[in-house]
């Protein structure tokens, strides 16, 4: 028990279940429902597959100011695909590839031109949002989703989307990735310490290229879900998902200074998130107060973890 | 390989820096299974030396081998990978990650990208082992370990690889006592095996007390070298010096006068414990103790930017505590011992810098004119002579002493009353060293007030009226300069007159 409560999620943890006892409570008939949980889930996807690859970026020391952006041309690129007679998984596998080389183009200019990330990534947000509307020509692409749409649709037996499944095998992947692989041990060390890690021969600037390309990658799959519920490519989608997706890992414990940070921890930031929102939603709370409290609970979360790292020092 | 090959051989290695000439000529030999200790004043080129050494930097000229084989380490990486390894200073290590994942770090066992966490285990056990601390968790973060420690994971890291050559760079300066004893028997055991230890130190005790031979360096170049048993630390000292102590330190007439600083019992929220101590006009009154003792903190308590637990400040006629805006309203002036990262703006002007804390009377009503700036700025760069294009050159650009003269500068453009002065000299050359002695000399005699925290010994001797020696927080009594000497001194801060004494 002692080892749980040492864990950086666990914090997160306790306050979700609380979040989410209290709201049961307010709204027994309506928000504690099974189907509500389900909502919730596929509500949480695009962020939380965002998350796994901001949590990467984070750890290693870095931040990523393009998901947004990023995760509305992809759904861009996959309906102009579509809508040229591309199969859905052609365009799809092709949405996330161009995210993947965006993220590789951002890990080659923070490394080579050494421009600091949250430069460049403000610069990949405008620039990427730019590309989207170019492509899209200014307006939602409408076209027939081709069974994309399924992804996140509720299945007639009433278990959990596949979306919401294949999310829950990208942060359990990436979890273990960065527990037990050298890559994962790289991105903490390069986060923690540069210079040690260079000292000790890590690829620093390999490490850094590999994982702006993963989070491009993931933001591509986190495109695709969004895609999947808009069944539209819409460049004007997920504006300040960004924020949304740096304030999961956040909560879930990461430290904006690199070096700390849990995939587990992001996912239960995601998670709080949403239950805030459909909570507040559940009680009829306007927009703002959702908002305020969203904002306080990313402080209180912040504040809580660092008086519980200075008691233990 | 003949018997009297050495492990390490230098020979005229040589490594500029822009204009600044770093390293001029160094030799240096030494054998296998021995400690070397390098010693030289600070800027003496001594980190140069170990930075091409863990190929961090490459010499522009001259030879070095490692077992009479070339080497010619261009990243840290090939250094560690030929069995040079170095514990800086400053401790490596990523603090968020555990013991283990430290010591085997860049070279983690692994299959097909996945670490064998029990390869893992059993690399960092025998390392821990060979350093003596087998006992040491695994899994527990190394920064919620105690500096020693950290320390003792940095070694085990190096001895992981094949290290044939261990060097320390200053690996005492933020142990205890006891640590040092203990760091002492490990370097032995590292000694009996057969690998050699550069053991970089200006503490000739610890020269005396764990070396076998030594090596001096001064203005880059190596000025002695031979067995520590055949020369006395007299000797030693002039090859560090060059010249009689004595010459490089100037005292003007001063007249001490009225009392402008008084401490009472001050207390830290963590150190000092407790430091009382009166300062007058007209006095250098000068604080001695290991890195580590509470100066820094004194310091900073005085000038209000650490809270102050217990006792009491008194600056002239005000009593308690105050912010550092007050402090320097009432006269008092802070050098930090960190001049690139707290005490001075560095991408910021010469002209920026000095008129930083005082931009009051540099044009009309509450403007600022760049015009005065820089003309209140060239006044203290001719008077210190600061070597620069103008006063528009940003302060990055200049040399250590260049820089820590424009720091000085903020203090004498602010005027103050009590200048707090942590390291002044520190990693600078001679000829600004001796600059700075010079300005302080000035100072007192004009009836300013001055506080000097130095670790440098000869300096509190020459420069200081009075010394106070603070150790584990314990501000001691001053006393007259001409009462200490640096091994009374080094006593005092080392605790070992205390013990003697109880």
């Amino acid at each position: 028990m002692r080892g749980l409560t040492r864990r950086a999620w666990f914090g997160p943890l306790v306050a979700l279940v609380c979040v989410y006892a209290v709201f049961a409570i307010l709204r027994p008939d309506t928000f504690a429902r099974a189907s509500n949980l389900v909502t919730m889930a596929r509500q949480t996807v695009v962020v939380a597959i965002a998350a796994v690859g901001a949590t990467l970026v984070i750890v290693h020391g870095g931040i990523d100011l393009s998901v947004g952006s990023g995760v509305a041309l992809a759904t861009v690129v996959i309906a102009s695909l579509l809508k040229s007679g591309h199969g859905p998984i052609a365009a799809s596998l092709a949405g996330i590839a161009v995210l993947g080389a965006t993220g590789l183009l951002t890990g080659a200019i923070v490394t080579r031109l050494k421009i600091a990330p949250f430069i460049v990534t403000l610069g990949s947000m405008s620039i990427l949002r730019g590309v989207a509307k170019g492509v899209a020509d200014e307006q939602k692409i409408d076209v027939d989703p081709h069974g994309l749409d399924a992804l996140l649709a509720v299945p007639e037996h009433g278990a959990l989307p596949y979306g919401v499944w294949i999310a829950v095998a990208i942060a359990v992947f990436f979890a273990a990735v960065l527990r037990y692989t050298r890559f994962g041990r790289h991105v903490f060390a390069v986060g923690s310490n540069e210079a040690t890690a260079r000292l000790c021969g890590v690829e620093v600037d390999r490490v850094r290229i590999a994982v702006y390309g993963i989070a491009g990658l993931l933001a591509g799959v986190a495109g695709v879900m969004e895609f999947s519920t808009l069944t539209v490519g819409d460049p004007t989608d997920s504006i300040g998902l960004e924020l949304e997706v740096i304030a999961a890992v956040v909560i879930g414990g990461a430290s904006l200074s690199g070096g700390e940070g849990t995939i587990a921890g992001s996912m239960v930031g995601a998670l709080l998130m949403t239950v805030i929102k459909t909570g507040g939603t559940h009680l009829g709370l306007p927009n703002w107060v959702q908002e305020i409290v969203t904002g306080a609970i990313i402080l209180a979360a912040v504040a809580i973890d660092r008086a519980r790292k200075s008691r233990a020092r | 390989m003949t018997e009297g090959t050495a492990r390490l051989s230098i020979r005229s290695v040589a490594r500029a820096f822009g204009a600044t000439r770093a390293l001029a000529s160094v030799d240096l030999e030494a054998r296998a299974g021995e400690v070397h200790a390098v010693v030289g004043e600070n800027g003496a080129g001594k980190s140069t030396l170990m930075k091409i050494l863990a190929g961090a930097i490459t010499p522009d000229a001259g030879e070095i081998a490692l077992d009479g084989v070339p080497f010619r380490p261009r990243s840290p990486l090939e250094a560690r990978a030929a069995g040079v390894a170095i514990v800086s200073q400053e401790l490596a290590l990523c603090l968020h990650m555990t013991v283990a994942e430290n010591v085997t770090l860049g070279r983690e066992p692994s299959q097909f990208g996945v670490v064998d966490r029990a390869e893992v285990t059993r690399i960092a056990r025998a390392a821990l082992r060979d350093v003596g601390r087998a006992e040491l968790p695994l899994d527990a973060r190394v920064g919620d370990l105690p500096i020693a420690e950290q320390q003792l994971v940095e070694i085990a890291r190096a001895l992981a690889g094949d290290c044939r050559v261990l060097i320390l760079d200053e690996p005492t300066s933020s142990l205890g006592r006891g640590d040092v004893e203990q760091l002492f028997d490990r370097v032995r055991q590292l000694k009996a095996r057969g690998v050699t230890i550069l053991y970089i130190s200006h503490f000739l005790e610890e020269v005396r007390t764990i070396g076998d031979r030594f090596t001096v360096l001064r203005d880059g170049a190596t000025s002695a070298t031979g067995e520590v048993a055949d020369v006395s630390d007299a000797d030693i000292v002039r090859a560090m010096a060059g010249r009689p102590a004595s010459a490089l330190f100037v005292r003007g007439e001063r007249k001490r006068g009225e009392a402008i600083l008084t401490l009472d019992g001050l207390a830290g929220l963590a150190k000092p414990s407790r430091a009382s101590l009166v300062l007058h006009r007209g006095e250098v009154l000068g604080i001695a103790g290991l890195v580590g003792a509470g100066r820094t903190e004194m310091l900073r308590a005085i000038f209000g930017l650490d809270a102050i637990a217990r006792g009491t400040v008194r600056v002239k006629s005000w009593s308690g505590a105050a912010k550092p805006p007050v402090r320097l309203a009432q006269g008092v002036g802070l050098l930090s011992e960190d001049r690139k990262a707290e005490g001075l703006a560095l991408s910021m002007s010469i002209a920026d810098n000095v008129t930083l804390s005082h931009l009051e009377g540099l044009g009309p009503w509450r403007f600022v004119l760049p015009s005065r700036q820089d003309a209140a700025a060239s006044k203290w760069m001719g008077e210190l002579a600061i070597k620069a294009r103008d006063a528009e050159q940003a302060v990055v650009d200049l040399s250590g002493g260049n820089q820590q003269k424009v720091a000085l500068a903020r203090l004498l453009h602010h005027d103050v009353d009590v200048a707090l002065l942590d390291e002044p000299t520190r990693g600078i050359d001679v000829a600004s060293k001796q600059q700075i002695y010079a300005l302080i000399s000035r100072l007192a005699a004009s009836g300013k007030a001055i506080l000097l925290v130095s670790s440098y010994l000869p300096e509190l001797l020459g420069v200081c009226d009075r010394i106070a020696v603070m150790c584990r927080g314990v501000l001691g009594e001053a006393k007259d300069a001409g009462e200490w000497t640096e091994h009374a001194l080094l006593e005092e801060a080392t605790g070992v007159a205390g013990e003697r004494a109880s």
